[in-house]
């Protein structure tokens, strides 16, 4: 049967790999490409690359890194991170991306997602969702890394995602990214109860039984997980043989 | 002289496939191409397609390469990918549409609200790694009495011997990294070299002479992905 994935996601400024705690305070944690051939020695399933600063002068520098990475290392990448127009797309996955990722210009402009995955196809299109709980039960999509709250809602945002033409959501706990606290499961369940398409978890992880929890009980198709990756905390290795251990099916 | 062509026709990204080709075959002269001539020129071609079958149908034609790729098929070795698979088939239910009819038999989307055995729900597209089951395992692919009482005392306890050689090294239910929302269904099951699980048997890789075609996606699946393409390069079916 079909295993679940486990995503390292390494987020990208100027070149190198950072991990901050509720999108501030930005730590160092080394080269891109280096880091993305580690994890595909461990087993990760795919790599998600996230440009946090989307700068006109870093884009050059994260099309590199893509270039290098797609050379070694011959699983899923997706990349997100100012993704604007439909030209943003299709240039990421020239550089050799395979999934695109696109948030606020989602929120900005639902017809980029029908028009890039008119294009592209459903299978390169990640909606990536920003979300924090607003009252329990309900959770509110913010934009622009987290600062501008939109007064969508998560779930029917999700599913309006799908409806134009996104083949994933990448979904995001503000209230947990961070935190090391574990996911939020309500809002993982909720949204992966709501969809079709398959739903990444993320945001909390802080050790492995947070992993299991997310399939389990959040009923992810996907966790997403960076620092404790990428501090050596755990390899993505270790993490699988936990998930099969604890009865889930991974790619070992 | 060209060695390998991938035929481009303006459907999804293959950089991926030229650079896992490259890896495998670093001394191949590998083309990325939608020039006719340079496909009926190479000495294997690989067929790659992403995004919806009818665009897929539509910009091959736009580009006037039905024609090489039909060539192709019938004469060297061939290696569809994803939707490359789907198109060599006579319809597809994506947009109600003939492919291009090289193999008899059709394709169809998985069902809608499928469960798997523990009641979760699965979805689709089918995204992620899934065990690829070759078609020598007996379980999946029993054969009829008689014939299988006959295949058994031949084989002589080793299940390998009738193996594709496309499946060479490569461990029986070694996983690929998929991503589709529709499956082919083959008229004929001698087509059949492999099947996956989602949550039913669906067909995963066909054969016939020197054709070669798989759902999934070997450029993005790692070692096992390498493996198979690396037996492509190598294949030189009679």
């Amino acid at each position: 049967m079909l295993a679940k994935r486990i995503i390292p996601c390494l987020d990208v400024t100027a070149g190198r790999v950072v991990k901050g705690v509720s999108f501030v305070e930005l730590r160092d944690a080394g080269d891109p490409v280096e880091i993305a051939r580690r994890y595909d020695e461990q087993g990760a399933d795919e790599l998600t690359f996230l440009d946090i600063t989307a700068s006109s002068d870093d884009r050059g520098i994260l099309f590199r890194i893509i270039e290098q990475v797609a050379e070694q290392v011959f699983i899923p990448l997706t990349v997100g991170g100012g993704v604007r127009q439909v030209e943003d797309v299709r240039n990421l996955l020239n550089a050799g991306a395979d999934k695109v990722s696109i948030n606020t210009s989602a929120v900005l402009n639902p017809q980029l997602v029908a028009d890039a995955a008119g294009r592209y196809g459903s299978q390169c299109i990640v909606v990536a969702i920003d979300a924090k709980q607003d009252v329990p039960g309900r959770w509110e999509v913010f934009t622009h890394g987290g600062r501008k709250a939109t007064g969508l809602d998560a779930v029917a945002w999700a599913k309006n995602m799908q409806a134009l033409g996104a083949g994933e959501i990448l979904l995001t706990s503000m209230d947990r990214d961070g935190t090391r606290s574990g996911f939020d499961l309500a809002l993982t369940r909720a949204v992966t109860d709501a969809l079709e398409i398959p739903v990444i978890a993320s945001g909390g992880v802080g050790n492995l039984q947070h992993l299991v929890d997310g399939v389990k009980l959040g009923g992810a198709d996907a966790v997403l997980a960076a620092s404790i990756f990428h501090y050596g905390e755990y390899t993505v290795q270790q993490a699988k043989q936990y998930m099969a251990q604890q009865g889930i099916e991974v790619r070992l | 002289m060209v060695d390998i062509a991938v035929v481009d026709y303006g459907m999804g990204n293959l950089r991926s496939v030229q650079q896992a080709l490259r890896t495998v075959a670093p001394d191949a002269s590998i083309v990325v191409t939608d020039d006719p001539d340079e496909i009926a020129k190479a000495a294997r071609v690989v067929f790659p397609g992403q995004g919806a079958m009818p665009d897929c149908m539509r910009e091959l034609d736009a580009r006037g390469l039905r024609a090489a790729v039909l060539q192709a098929a019938r004469s060297k070795p061939f290696l569809g990918i994803c939707i490359g698979l789907q198109m060599l088939f006579e319809h597809s239910a994506e947009g109600d549409i003939p492919g291009l009819g090289i193999l008899h038999g059709k394709v169809v989307r998985f069902a809608g609200n499928l469960r798997d055995a523990q009641g979760n729900k699965l979805k689709v597209p089918h995204m992620g790694w899934n065990q690829v089951h070759h078609k020598t395992n007996p379980l999946l692919n029993p054969l009829p009495e008689g014939e299988g009482a006959m295949a058994a005392s031949t084989v002589g306890g080793s299940q390998k011997v009738d193996e594709h050689p496309l499946w060479q090294g490569i461990p029986q239910d070694a996983r690929f990294y998929f991503v589709h929302s529709y499956y082919v269904q083959p008229q004929d099951d001698a087509l059949v070299q492999a099947t996956s699980c989602y949550p039913q048997p669906f067909v995963c890789a066909v054969a016939r002479d020197n054709l070669f075609a798989v759902q999934f996606h070997p450029e993005k699946s790692q070692s096992a992905g390498l493996a198979l393409l690396r037996n492509f390069v190598d294949w030189n079916p009679v």
